[in-house]
């Protein structure tokens, strides 16, 4: 096989496994609270804010801010569905997209007015290592594995606890969940916490690869929504396996054509899927 | 768990302006088994809600040993323990059969008990200890069935309150469901069962309450009732 089609094979790959995790977030949220966290770029965004801010200017280690931004995002998250979806839950689709949509717009003028609009570069970048035939950039395949193992966790989380197997019931019944004991209320919170810090470990893995500025979640949050629609809403697996696809589909996008092309092809493969299979790729 | 009494005075509910129950009353011993009988649309379905705190009444008084069972959370009333098998089973299809059983023992009493419960539960329904891995939505109604009741048995409940268990099933398979609620109360638990099946659940329970258009129109001992000339044409077909 050609090398340079290869490298583009697997560097779509590593770019799948970042696109992962946020797909992951945002679907555990709205198949768990049924709303669509629409800023929920912003929330990585805040979280690479945070990790740049420690690290840069606090001076802490960089292992030490990652730790940090986890339990800061997750309280981020927490806080949103008690301040902006909680009181939202009962009404119409429309309003809590629009109330979330408002959050967005809030973070990015919150992140403009604390930190500008420059370009925020953590300076860490590990070198490209040689495998075989192709070169592998060293940050992104840490990058994948670190993903990896945050989604085999989720998953063992939610296959082995009982909130976790809580968390799958109530995706299908919310109203009968009472009956066993469970409180509705409690597994949103906790699925907003964990979609939270779904939102914080894609924070960490992100800054390490690109610089931060007020309005990151534009690169990356419609594709993230793109993907979890293309996968099916709310389905785990699906939004996974079709992060992959994704993330090949940009980046042989950018083999054939050029980079600029590649999102094109992604839009236009994602409009096709649409059409074929208007409930998702992996809708049962 | 020591046994606690389940007593409903002058219970008002419905859903909006529609009033489903009219002043029922209703009271249930440790270790009985009542039934509480009726056509379609008697109300039964929603007496079980208010019981579980799915629904809560309009007015009088509802309560399970000390437990005010109106003003307390419905999801704190699995720990007082009342387990309810909700109408159409509810289980959750796209998860394993062992899986609806953990969710079964949510509260943290079960969870302490979890592998001695599930012993218990496979039991009672080997086909469920066949089916452990199984999809609970691949199986037939019948097991299905079983696997809510085990769901509902995984929490150790005092008082065992069923919807239609027999609803959607096939004759044989009725009478297994019955004869496991038997065996179930045979074993010291009280039940509350509600079902149009009048005259198989008249030979499982203790006594009975017949509801109709949400009043208690009769009550008594399911030999009693079962012998009542009113109660024989309008429910078990004047034979």
């Amino acid at each position: 096989m050609d090398p340079f089609l290869l490298e583009a094979i697997v560097n779509g790959i590593l770019l799948g496994g970042v696109f992962a995790l946020p797909v992951l977030g945002l679907n555990l949220v709205f198949g768990v609270v049924d709303v669509v966290w629409l800023c929920y770029a912003e929330l990585v965004m805040v979280g690479m804010y945070c990790v740049w801010f420690l690290h840069t200017q606090a001076g802490w280690p960089l292992i030490l801010a990652f730790a940090a931004c986890l339990p800061v995002v997750a309280m981020l998250g927490l806080l949103l569905h008690l301040l902006v979806v909680k009181p939202l839950l009962g009404s119409p689709p429309i309003t809590q997209v629009l109330a979330t949509g408002g959050v967005l717009f809030i973070l990015q003028g919150g992140a403009m007015l604390t930190f500008g609009t420059d370009f925020r570069s953590l300076g860490v970048e590990m070198p490209p290592m040689e495998v075989g035939e192709i070169f592998v950039s060293g940050t992104k395949l840490v990058a994948f594995v670190a993903a990896l193992v945050s989604a085999a966790g989720l998953w063992a989380f939610l296959k082995f606890t009982y909130v976790g197997t809580a968390i799958r019931a109530i995706a299908r019944d919310r109203e009968v969940m009472p009956l066993m004991g469970v409180d509705p209320q409690r597994i949103y919170l906790v699925a907003s916490a964990v979609g939270g810090g779904l939102a914080g470990l894609a924070a960490c893995l992100l800054v390490v690869q690109l610089d931060v500025h007020p309005f990151i979640g534009l690169s990356f949050g419609p594709i993230t929504f793109m993907i979890c629609v293309m996968g099916g809403l709310g389905n785990m697996l699906g939004g996974f396996l079709a992060a992959f696809l994704m993330g090949v589909i940009i980046s042989t996008g950018g083999f054939w054509w050029n980079t600029e092309m590649s999102y094109v092809v992604a839009f236009v493969f994602f409009i096709v899927v649409m059409f074929a299979r208007p409930r998702g790729l992996f809708a049962r | 768990m020591e046994g606690a009494t389940l007593s409903l005075e002058g219970i008002r509910a419905g859903y909006g302006d529609f009033q489903a129950l009219f002043d029922v009353g209703l009271k249930v011993s440790p270790g009985e088994a009542v039934g509480v009988v009726g056509p379609n649309g008697a109300g039964k379905t929603t007496l079980l809600r208010v019981i579980s705190g799915m629904l809560r009444p309009k007015a009088g008084t509802a309560r399970f040993g000390s437990t005010d069972i109106a003003t307390t959370p419905a999801h704190m009333l699995p720990a007082m323990g009342i387990a309810h098998v909700p109408e159409n089973r509810r289980l959750f299809p796209h998860l394993t059969v062992e899986e609806n059983l953990k969710v079964g023992a949510y509260i943290p009493a079960a969870r302490r008990r979890y592998a001695e419960r599930l012993a218990y539960v496979f039991d009672m329904f080997p086909r469920l200890r066949e089916r452990r891995h199984q999809l609970a939505g691949t199986m037939s109604g019948g097991e299905q069935q079983m696997c809510a009741i085990g769901r509902a048995l995984m929490s150790s409940p005092r008082i065992l309150l069923l919807d239609e268990p027999s609803a959607g099933l096939a004759p044989l398979v009725v009478a297994q469901v019955f004869a496991l609620v038997q065996r179930i109360r045979a074993e010291g638990l009280t039940v509350l069962i509600v079902e149009q099946n009048v005259a198989q659940v008249l030979r499982v329970v203790d006594r009975a309450y017949v509801l109709d258009a949400g009043h208690v129109v009769a009550e008594g001992s399911s030999a009693a009732l079962a012998s009542d000339p009113k109660i024989r044409s309008a429910f078990l077909g004047g034979h």
